[in-house]
């Protein structure tokens, strides 16, 4: 019996857990999809590691607000992640938009990419030159 | 040769380029403001002192001045306020304060209690002109130019040593470049 309670009472700690977002949500689902939807994408930027939909910092409250309100008076998407842009940059989003100031971020991995594929096709072509039964410490000093 | 360089060479830029990136000086906490050396925000709050009275940045039209985010519930800013204190009493440059997120009763007893180093102080009780200045988290100081220009800013308690190195020469220059 006292188990059965135990594990009852175990049961109940999921109840713990409390929203973070207390405002009040849209009475059109369309605009309350699309306000999560931008908050899952925006950086707190207090708790960097944190969007403001999971965060509750002063500051994610004060975010959501905002744009609780932006997309009240009828503001598109685009206009929404300019508001947060034009104020506190590009990091606030997590995925920054293309613009001439991130394009290396953008870039970056295909160019990565890029180069360690030169740099392997080239090894791999000047090993491929040598004779077969060549030993390594041989390859090493020939292609040298 | 080159063929052993290289790689040391290519490592060298490595450790060059981690140490900046990695180094001391990093504060991850800090965000560059992307209104630097562009037109700094503007605000229009009712003042904190006089809830009548409305208080606009083009109060400090004009000249250099620094704007201070603070709050009451903020240990920075009790932390900054005898160096605020030290920079009005020597008129070393006018400070306006914006109380954020704050209660006025509790922030009138602040100025009442520790000095009141602002000009004027405006009251952003729901953060919606921290917003428009990106504040993020108290204390902030924003330095402003003789145009309305954003010419620094910076985040936590200020003292005399950050604004000799980070401030003192900018506010030279700017008045300087336009005698």
């Amino acid at each position: 019996m006292s188990r059965l309670s135990a594990i009852a009472l175990f049961l109940l700690v999921p109840w713990l857990a409390f929203g973070i977002d207390s405002g009040k949500a849209f009475d059109d689902p369309e605009l309350q999809a699309r306000y999560e939807a931008i908050i899952a994408e925006v950086r707190c930027v207090k708790c960097q590691n944190q969007t403001i939909k999971d965060s509750n910092a002063l500051i994610a409250n004060d975010l959501r607000r905002e744009i609780r309100r932006l997309l009240a008076e009828g503001k598109s998407d685009v206009e929404v992640y300019a508001f947060l842009v034009e104020r506190y940059g590009e990091f606030a989003l997590y995925r920054p938009r293309m613009s001439g100031k991130t394009l290396v971020l953008w870039m970056a991995p295909g160019l990565f990419i890029l180069l360690g594929g030169i740099f392997t096709a080239r090894v791999v072509r000047g090993r491929m030159a040598l004779p077969i039964d060549d030993d390594d410490i041989e390859v090493d000093e020939a292609t040298g | 040769m080159l063929r052993y360089l290289s790689p040391l060479l290519f490592l060298a830029v490595l450790i060059i380029v981690f140490a900046k990136g990695l180094g001391p000086e990093r504060n991850l906490n800090e965000l560059p403001s992307p209104f630097l050396d562009k037109q700094a925000p503007k605000f229009d709050l009712p003042g904190l002192i006089n809830p009548d009275e409305q208080i606009s940045s083009s109060v400090y039209a004009g000249e250099v001045a620094i704007v201070n985010f603070w709050a009451t519930w903020c240990g920075g800013c009790r932390q900054e306020h005898g160096f605020l204190m030290e920079l009005s009493r020597k008129n070393e440059i006018p400070i306006y304060g914006i109380d954020w997120r704050d209660r006025r009763v509790e922030a009138l007893n602040w100025l009442s209690q520790l000095g009141d180093p602002y000009r004027v102080s405006g009251f952003d009780a729901d953060a919606t002109t921290g917003i428009d200045w990106g504040v993020y988290g108290a204390p902030e100081t924003f330095l402003i130019g003789k145009d309305g220009r954003l010419l620094h800013k910076h985040l936590g308690p200020l003292d005399r040593n950050t604004w000799e190195t980070d401030f003192a020469p900018l506010i030279a220059a700017e008045n300087g470049a336009q005698q």
